[in-house]
């Protein structure tokens, strides 16, 4: 049963996450300096701020994205933890599978929060929630399957801190565009279809879990 | 037949030329003043553009040669996985390496010609300059993965997926700032108009000819060279277990020959 496999591979790393508490005392910490930086950049005009919410939530989004990602591929460096998975009678896949629930479950956590935070230091307001949810889940999907593929590519060399944003950050641009305009719809800031946009997102998420499936495998025998 | 075309031969170690390419280096060192007056002297002024349509001979053909270039990384990618040779790894690597050297003359030619043109530098709702960024900055990373140090087959193999993630990348992101900002100030082919004058013309075929020339001289060497480093690196161990023994043994010779000549005093 390939889900229950991959949901038991989630379970995992976020019961790491639970233990360790690096996403709650670290990256969410993080996820707040950003959105105060934001302010200071822009000059604390809130008019400015509300223009460019949609595009900074998403920036945002992306910076802690990379640490979430850096973190997955971390807990798994100890005790040769990827190389025993590998022994156990679970297939790549799942494992590619239940490392991006992992992934997503923690990116979207993070989300509500940049969300709330955003909303009330920007004094945003929400035309459309929906719009705003799908496009969010969606959008996150295509950020934890990229960001756990290229998490692996990037696993085991010694300079991942560097390598991983240039490599990962180029390929998600459509989700900076795509994301940023379907949030511009819903917040009502751009004239924009947000649902064509959403689309976009959907394909992109797609493809990068068919890719993952298929070259995971592949990728995490060399680690 | 592969590698007779693009293989070193024995005797010639010290050098990535051979026959095929002192041909083509040849072409270019003719063809490239030749391309130069044809561009600058000959050619006419057009008549929107004035003087920066001479730079369109370069911006155009290397601009195409980069999307060549990159196109020959997927299918080198593609290959080894499936064949898992060293040679279209090593192919797939020299062409990325032009193809970034390409596409940012691509990006800095466009700039410039851009300015007096379009009057700006840069233009964020261009589809073909955003997808043309992004992707000169995703081969930038491939370049970059590809110097980590890791076993040949290792980084061959992690290449080879980013190469291809990479070139499946490059319609998602174009659809995706197509839609974004819908709009070119690009303008439609001039060749399929048949608006170009013949020397225009000439000069645009002249241009793409050299530039097709540059790109496979460069290849042929850079496939060479990544060859070579490639076998070094396999050898390296080897080669230097034996320079330390070969140093040692100098020494040995050198110490007890003291000895001895000490013994005798």
């Amino acid at each position: 049963m390939e889900f229950r496999d991959a949901w038991s591979i989630a379970r995992k790393d976020l019961r790491i996450e639970l233990r360790s508490r690096v996403l709650t005392n670290q990256i969410a910490p993080f996820t707040l300096l950003i959105v105060v930086l934001f302010g200071f950049a822009l000059d604390a005009d809130t008019q400015t701020l509300r223009d460019t919410g949609p595009g900074l939530f998403w920036v945002a989004v992306l910076l802690i994205a990379l640490l979430a990602i850096q973190r997955a591929v971390q807990i798994e460096d100890a005790d040769a933890a990827r190389e025993r998975t590998l022994l156990t009678p679970v297939s790549p896949s799942s494992v590619f599978l239940g490392k991006s629930i992992a992934l997503f479950i923690q990116l979207v956590a993070l989300e509500v929060l940049l969300f709330f935070v955003m909303l009330a230091l920007f004094n945003l307001s929400v035309g459309n929630p929906l719009l705003i949810c799908l496009s969010a889940l969606v959008a996150t999907i295509g950020v934890a399957t990229s960001g756990t593929l290229y998490g692996v590519i990037t696993a085991g060399v010694g300079v991942r801190e560097t390598l991983l944003p240039i490599l990962l950050l180029p390929v998600l641009a459509p989700i900076a565009i795509g994301a940023t305009r379907a949030f511009g719809d819903a917040f009502d800031r751009v004239d924009a279809d947000g649902w064509a946009w959403l689309g976009l997102l959907a394909v992109f998420a797609v493809v990068y879990t068919v890719l993952g499936m298929f070259a995971y495998g592949q990728l995490v025998e060399d680690t | 037949m592969k590698i007779k075309f693009m293989a070193i031969k024995e005797t010639q170690n010290n050098t990535t030329s051979s026959r095929i390419t002192r041909f083509l280096g040849s072409c270019l060192v003719l063809g490239v003043p030749a391309l130069i007056l044809f561009a600058f002297v000959f050619s006419p002024k057009d008549d929107t553009m004035e003087d920066a349509v001479r730079l369109l001979y370069i911006h155009v053909p290397v601009a195409i040669f980069s999307y060549i270039a990159f196109g020959i990384t997927a299918i080198g990618s593609i290959f080894y996985l499936w064949k898992r040779s060293r040679w279209w790894d090593t192919t797939a690597h020299a062409s990325a390496e032009i193809g970034v050297m390409f596409c940012a003359l691509t990006l800095i030619t466009g700039s410039i010609w851009g300015r007096p043109t379009w009057n700006t530098w840069w233009e964020w709702g261009d589809v073909r300059l955003v997808t043309t960024l992004v992707m000169f900055l995703m081969f930038i990373g491939y370049l970059a993965l590809r110097q980590v140090p890791a076993s040949p087959e290792v980084r061959a193999k992690r290449a080879a997926i980013v190469g291809i993630i990479g070139t499946i990348n490059i319609p998602i992101v174009n659809r995706s700032v197509e839609w974004w900002e819908n709009s070119t100030l690009h303008q439609q082919s001039s060749l399929t108009d048949g608006n170009l004058e013949d020397l225009t013309l000439f000069t645009w075929f002249l241009g793409t000819l050299i530039i097709g020339i540059a790109y496979l001289w460069l290849l042929i060497h850079r496939f060479r060279v990544g060859w070579l480093a490639t076998e070094y690196e396999a050898q390296g161990y080897g080669v230097a277990i034996e320079e330390r023994q070969a140093e040692a043994r100098a020494h040995n010779t050198e110490t007890s020959g003291h000895l001895e000549e000490g013994e005798v005093e």
